[in-house]
C-alpha cells in the first residue's frame, strides 16, 4: 500500500491532497496542466520536498515531516518514469536498464538487463544509444529500466505523451500488458481522461492542486461531481438552473434558452452533460421521436473526422458537440451552416451542482 | 528565398579577411623556420628545459583547475544560492584582468610581503622564482576559462536525467560521476583544451610573480622572448613547436571529448 498525505507551496501554487494505492493497483491522476499532478509525483519520489506531509510504502516511512524523516530519492526505491523518459545518452540501452542493478555482481547486471529488454521486445536494440531508438522504443528502456531494481511502487509521469499516434497506439498495448503485470502500486500521470480510464483501476481528477473526485473512470463519467470533471471527462457540458419534474427527475433551464429533461435529481444551478455520442442531429422537420426528451435546435459550426467517427460542432443556446457516423453525415448531408435539431434521452443527462 | 549575390560576396570577403589575417602569422612562422631549424632547436638544451617545465606545470595547472573547478562548476550550474551572480562574476574576473595586473596581483597577495604571503612561508611553500610559482600563475589565469565552460556543460545537462540516477538508487556523488560529467564531456574537454591553451601561452603573470630562470621558472613563451632580442631565428623555431604543441593538445582534448565514452 502506497499511501501520501502531500501539502506543498511554491510560487502561489498550493498542492493539497491525500492519494493511497494498493500493491497491484494502478491509481491514475488526471488533470489539466499545472493542476500539480506531476508535483505529487515528485513529492512520492522524494524530488521535491512538501512542507507537510507524510509518505508510506508498505511498511517503509518515506517522508514524515511531522518527526523530520525525509527519506533521498535514491533510498526509496521509486521506480520513476520521467514525462521525456530521461535515458542517459552516453550509455546504451542495456547500460540505461543496468543502471539501477548496482547491487547485483557486474555479470548479473548485464544479464539481467538484457532478460527485461527481451521481454519488452528489444533484445534487438540492447546494443543501441537512445538517439537511436524510436519514441516507442525509448519509452519501453525507460520503463524497463525503472522496473529492472524491482521497485517498492511505480511513477509513470505522462508516459504517451511524447509519443506520435502511431506509436502511441502500439505503447498503450505493451504498457497496458507491462502494468497488469506489475504486482507494485501505480500511479499513472496524464491529462487524457481516456488514458485514465485506460490505465487507472480507479481515478483521481485534479484542479489546482486539490482532488475534485475520485473513483473508477466510468464512475466519475456517469456522475460527475462537478461541471469540470463533466467537461475533463470529454462530455458536453450545458448550464442552466433545475426544478424538480413531476415526471420524476428535473427540468433544467438553460442559459441562453432551451430547457433539458434529465431523469437525475437536482435543484439550483447546474451542469448538465452529456457525452457527444449520446447526442444524434435530426433534421429541423423530422417528427420527434417518443422515447427522446430532449431537443435543442442549432447551427453546424464545425465538422471534425477522428478515426471513422465525426465530431459536428453546433451553435447552440450554448455549445454543443455531437459525435456520429460518418453513414449518418452524408444521410443528414451536414455542411457548415446546416441547421439540425440535437436530440437525445433524459437518462443520458447528467447533473451535478454549481 | 535566392541568396542576394552583392551580399553573400560581402561576407565572403570578410570571411576571407579575418582568415588570410589570423593565419598568417602562424603560417609564416612555419615558412620561415623550416623543418631541419626546428629538429636543431629542440636538441638546445635551453629549449628542452623549457618545453620540460611547460609541459610540467601547465598539466600540473589543469589538473588542479579540473580536480577543484569541476565540483565548483557543478554548484554554480546546478543549485541557486543568494549572491550567485555575484560569484559567478568574481570567479571569471581574472579573464578580463591584464597579465600584469595578474602578477602583480599574485605578488600582492602570496609574495613575501604579500597579504597572505606570510601564512605561506610559514607552510613551508615558496612560489616566488619557483617552479611551483609558474604552477600558481597558470593555474589563476587559465582556472576562468575551464570554469565558464564547464558551468554552461553542467547547466545544458537535461534536469531529468540526474533526477532519473537518484530514482535509481545513485546518491548525489555518484549521480555527477556517472551522468553529469558524461552527459557534459564535451564542454568540459572545450573548457580544458581553452584552459590548457591558455596556461601553455601564459607569459605575462609567470614573468612577474615567477620570474624568468632557465630550468625552474622559463616555460616556453618566457624563453621565446629571452631570445627574440639576440636571436630571432632560435625564437622563432621554439614558437613553431610551441604552436605545434599547442594545436597537438587541443585537438586531442577536444578528440577525447567528443568520443562516446567507451562502455565498460
Amino acid at each position: 500500500m502506497l499511501r501520501a498525505e502531500l501539502s506543498l507551496s511554491r510560487n502561489g501554487f498550493d498542492l493539497d491532497l491525500e492519494v493511497a494505492v494498493e500493491p497491484g493497483a494502478c491509481l491514475a491522476l488526471a488533470g489539466p496542466s499545472g493542476c500539480g499532478k506531476t508535483t505529487t509525483l515528485r513529492a512520492v519520489a522524494g524530488l521535491v520536498a512538501p512542507q507537510r506531509g507524510r509518505v508510506a510504502c508498505g511498511d517503509r516511512l518515506w517522508l514524515d515531516t511531522a518527526r523530520g524523516i525525509n527519506v533521498s530519492p535514491e533510498r526509496r526505491g521509486c521506480g520513476y518514469v520521467f514525462q521525456d523518459y530521461a535515458l542517459f545518452g552516453h550509455q546504451r540501452a542495456w547500460q540505461n536498464v543496468a543502471y539501477g542493478l548496482r547491487h547485483l555482481p557486474r555479470r548479473e547486471r548485464r544479464h539481467r538487463a538484457l532478460e527485461l529488454l527481451e521481454r519488452f521486445g528489444l533484445a534487438d536494440r540492447a546494443e543501441a544509444r537512445p538517439s537511436a531508438l524510436s519514441g516507442g522504443e525509448r519509452q519501453r528502456v525507460a520503463l524497463a529500466r525503472a522496473l529492472a531494481p524491482r521497485p517498492a511502487a511505480l511513477l509513470l509521469d505522462e508516459p504517451l505523451s511524447a509519443l506520435d499516434a502511431r506509436s502511441c497506439a502500439e505503447a498503450t498495448r505493451v504498457l497496458a500488458e507491462i502494468l497488469a503485470d506489475a504486482r507494485v502500486p501505480t500511479i499513472f500521470v496524464t491529462h487524457d481522461f481516456q488514458e485514465a480510464a485506460l490505465f487507472g483501476d480507479k481515478v483521481a481528477v485534479l484542479a489546482a492542486g486539490r482532488m475534485v473526485q475520485r473513483g473508477p473512470a466510468e464512475e466519475l463519467a456517469a456522475s460527475p461531481a462537478s461541471a469540470f470533471v463533466a467537461d475533463f471527462s470529454g462530455a458536453v457540458v450545458l448550464i442552466g438552473t433545475a426544478r424538480p419534474d413531476p415526471g420524476a427527475g428535473a427540468v433544467v433551464q438553460l442559459e441562453g434558452g432551451g430547457r433539458v429533461v434529465s431523469t437525475a435529481r437536482a435543484t439550483g444551478r447546474v451542469a448538465a452533460s452529456v457525452f457527444p455520442w449520446e447526442i444524434s442531429l435530426e433534421p429541423p422537420d423530422a417528427p420527434p421521436l417518443g422515447s427522446i426528451r430532449n431537443h435543442i435546435p442549432g447551427t453546424v459550426r464545425s465538422i471534425t473526422r477522428f478515426g471513422g467517427r465525426v465530431r459536428v460542432g453546433l451553435d447552440a443556446c450554448q455549445p454543443l458537440t455531437a459525435e456520429i457516423t460518418e453513414g449518418a453525415l452524408r444521410e443528414l448531408g451536414l455542411r457548415r451552416g446546416t441547421r439540425v435539431i440535437a436530440s437525445w434521452k433524459a437518462a443520458a443527462t447528467r447533473l451535478s451542482a454549481l | 528565398m535566392k541568396p542576394s549575390p552583392w551580399f553573400t560576396a560581402l561576407i565572403a570577403g570578410a570571411l576571407a579577411a579575418a582568415l588570410t589575417f589570423l593565419t598568417l602569422p602562424i603560417v609564416a612562422i612555419f615558412v620561415d623556420t623550416g623543418p631541419g631549424r626546428l629538429l636543431s632547436s629542440l636538441s638546445d638544451p635551453v629549449a628542452v628545459d623549457a618545453l620540460r617545465l611547460s609541459l610540467e606545470t601547465t598539466l600540473l595547472a589543469t589538473t588542479i583547475i579540473v580536480v577543484v573547478g569541476t565540483p565548483a562548476a557543478y554548484l554554480l550550474a546546478t543549485r541557486s544560492f543568494p549572491g550567485q551572480s555575484v560569484v559567478v562574476t568574481l570567479v571569471e574576473l581574472p579573464l578580463v584582468l591584464p597579465p600584469a595586473v595578474a602578477g602583480i596581483g599574485l605578488l600582492a597577495a602570496l609574495g613575501p610581503h604579500g597579504i597572505v604571503g606570510g601564512v605561506v612561508a610559514d607552510a613551508g611553500v615558496r612560489l616566488v622564482l619557483q617552479t611551483a610559482g609558474v604552477v600558481v600563475a597558470l593555474t589563476f589565469v587559465a582556472a576562468p576559462f575551464y570554469l565558464r565552460q564547464a558551468q554552461a556543460a553542467f547547466a545544458a545537462v537535461d534536469r531529468s536525467s540526474l533526477e532519473a540516477s537518484r530514482t535509481l538508487g545513485a546518491g548525489e556523488a555518484r549521480t555527477v560521476w556517472r551522468v553529469a560529467i558524461p552527459a557534459a564531456r564535451g564542454g568540459l574537454a572545450a573548457g580544458l583544451a581553452l584552459a590548457w591553451g591558455r596556461a601553455l601561452g601564459e607569459f605575462g603573470a609567470t614573468l612577474m610573480f615567477a620570474g624568468s630562470l632557465r630550468g625552474v621558472t622559463q616555460t616556453v613563451p618566457l624563453a621565446i622572448y629571452d631570445r627574440f632580442a639576440t636571436d630571432f631565428p632560435a625564437a622563432l623555431a621554439l614558437s613553431a613547436v610551441l604552436v605545434a604543441l599547442s594545436a597537438a593538445l587541443l585537438l586531442s582534448v577536444k578528440f577525447v571529448g567528443g568520443m562516446p565514452r567507451a562502455s565498460r
